[in-house]
């Protein structure tokens, strides 16, 4: 157990340095970064003096070195466009992001599981047909145009919910379900092929000959081993969210992490995407890492590897 | 005997749909959601193949005084706007069918890029294991670490959005999902009987790979290139609804809905007919690809 943990948490270490390359690579990807950093009117002499400034002169090894250590420290660099700390910025929208993405993941599961249960219980009715369909267009539809969809109907159309900012709980409907509903189909159809391939396994049919009641078998015996994939893939899904975030947040106009680093690309304001992407791409790496630890409880098959 | 029951085919009457190499394509057309994915995935290759036959309008022509004409509206000489116009008033079903053309371009070209990628990192991966496999699964962690659409967002902020880098970075970032399933597969190959008695005979590793491992490794390949296609196609929208995909004036899904939020709250089918193009182009690709996956191997989990 414990060989177990050390070594998934040096493989996390592993990818978190991978994930530092990665982002110090996005700017010298055209091998001048002075020239994405500073405004396109610069002069030659200006152009010099910041790249001696910055150390861009420097053997790539060496400022790479100076990022990681700055990275570490928390430091990315101010921002070029509201001149703060880029990191302190990120974590100022970090709540807003967070919260969007957390509701979106509770209304997917609260929907996805007893919809997917249901359906895999009534297998081949009108029931599960409908539901079945509503998950494929689910899984179809891009984000962004869900988006503007429900925006033109329930906010343009009807008038009953605001189509962008943050506040309320209305605030917060259009945004968690325009990000949600991919999840919400994908977690659907796990959740109904899971049980359906326990439903037909001899210990549930076991449980039944010896007079347990359906309601029991279902929801007890068979969703406790349908679960197990169901807890993996929400750790992977959060990749799908925060990803979704950057586009729900940039069409409602939500004051979060993903919206702030699009403007940040627009504005080109380098410091700031690299600590917008840094930070988000570690924070899924952290919830990885505890959802595999929390997994190994579930299922001790697992510490074997 | 067995002979006695081949010699009953003659020569000449056999059905090339019947053969034995066409079971797999028999199965697949009895799946009735496959064959309508089949059917959309046609048709929208259709449009974009004949888009300059089809279209009734030039997608790029500008026509002010055309602007915003709602669906079935007609110009001063009486033609048709079957889907209306836009702010410039460009005609939308002209500029949908050639949006599908960049969507396929972009499509097919990536999951070229991606799924090379995949297939060769999968591979050695497998075969060779140990320290390669381990190199090549933690860059596959790394590389999921990252946002998709945000890498990608970066990344082409960064280069400048053009027709090319958008192709690569799609390409380039979407090979994991090969990686690990060509892996997967190549694991349990190595151990069948069939390569070792090729290893034992004194095969190159070149040969064992390409001669037994490829081909028995293909078809789940095929299958996540199929189903990886409605991401790309998806990425590439999104990128476009950003700005940072392929450039106007070019017709493009997603740079036809940034257009069309604008004038959201006037003119509805601006925004609602390229995404409706995506929604199907995309289902389509998924029923079928479902459908490949149901055929082939249906434990494969995708």
């Amino acid at each position: 157990m414990k060989t177990y943990l050390l070594r998934r948490l040096a493989q996390s270490l592993i990818v978190l340095l991978g994930i530092s390359v990665v982002v110090f690579v996005i700017l010298h990807l055209t091998g001048d970064p002075t020239l994405l950093l500073l405004p396109p009117d610069a002069s030659a002499e200006e152009i010099a003096k910041f790249r001696r400034a910055m150390g861009f002169d420097d053997p790539l090894y060496l400022q790479y070195w100076r990022f990681l250590r700055g990275a570490l420290r928390g430091d990315f660099g101010n921002s070029l466009r509201h001149d703060e700390p880029a990191l302190a910025l990120v974590w100022q929208r970090m709540p807003a992001t967070l919260e969007l993405t957390a509701v979106a993941l509770g209304v997917a599961l609260l929907l996805a599981i007893p919809a997917g249960i249901v359906s895999a219980v009534f297998r081949n009715t009108a029931l599960d047909y409908v539901s079945t369909v509503l998950a494929l267009v689910g899984q179809a539809m891009p984000t962004f145009w869900l988006g503007i969809m429900l925006i033109l109907v329930f906010s343009v159309g009807l008038h009953l919910l605001p189509s962008s900012g943050r506040g309320g709980a209305a605030n917060l409907v259009l945004p968690a379900v325009t990000l949600g509903l991919f999840t919400t189909a994908r977690i659907m159809r796990l959740t109904r092929s899971g049980m359906l391939e326990v439903l037909g396994q001899d210990y549930v049919r076991t449980a039944r000959a010896k007079g347990v009641g359906e309601r029991r078998v279902v929801w007890k015996h068979a969703l406790k081993n349908a679960g197990i994939p169901i807890v993996t893939i929400v750790g992977l899904e959060l990749g799908t969210l925060l990803g979704g975030a950057v586009i729900t947040e940039t069409i409602f106009a939500w004051p979060g992490v993903g919206r702030l680093s699009v403007q940040a690309i627009y504005n080109r304001d380098y410091p700031l995407v690299q600590a917008s992407v840094f930070v988000l791409a570690s924070i899924f790496v952290l919830v990885n890492l505890v959802v595999d630890v929390l997994y190994t409880y579930l299922d001790p098959r697992i510490r074997i590897r | 005997m067995e002979t006695g029951a081949q010699t009953l085919r003659l020569p000449g009457t056999t059905d090339w749909w019947s053969g034995e190499s066409w079971a797999w394509a028999r199965r697949l057309a009895r799946r009735r959601t496959a064959l309508f994915g089949l059917v959309v995935i046609t048709a929208v290759g259709a449009a974009a193949l004949f888009a300059p036959v089809l279209a009734p309008f030039d997608p790029v022509e500008q026509d002010i005084s055309q602007r915003l004409k709602p669906p079935g509206g007609t110009d001063e000489r009486g033609r048709l706007h079957l889907l209306g116009t836009d702010h410039l008033g460009r005609d939308i079903l002209s500029r949908s069918l050639f949006g599908a053309r960049i969507a396929l371009l972009v499509g097919f070209s990536a999951v070229a890029i991606a799924g090379t990628l995949g297939l060769v990192t999968g591979l050695l991966s497998g075969y060779f294991g140990g320290r390669v496999d381990d190199f090549f699964m933690r860059l596959a962690d790394i590389q999921l670490a990252f946002p998709f659409i945000l890498l990608a967002i970066a990344v082409i902020g960064v280069l400048g959005p053009s027709l090319r880098n958008i192709i690569v970075v799609v390409g380039v970032s979407g090979w994991v999902v090969y990686a690990r399933i060509v892996r997967g597969e190549v694991l349990s190959l190595r151990e069948r009987e069939f390569v070792l008695a090729a290893v034992v005979l004194g095969s190159a590793h070149p040969r064992v790979i390409l001669r037994h491992i490829v081909p028995n490794a293909f078809t789940p390949w095929l299958v996540i290139a199929t189903l990886d296609m409605a991401r790309v196609i998806v990425l590439e929208s999104a990128l476009s609804f950003l700005g940072l995909g392929v450039q106007p004036p070019t017709p493009t899904w997603g740079g036809m809905l940034a257009d069309g939020r604008v004038y959201l709250s006037t003119a509805w089918w601006l925004a609602t007919f390229p995404g409706l193009a995506i929604l199907v182009t995309v289902l389509g690709i998924n029923l079928l690809g479902d459908g490949l996956r149901d055929t082939f191997d249906p434990r494969l989990k995708v």
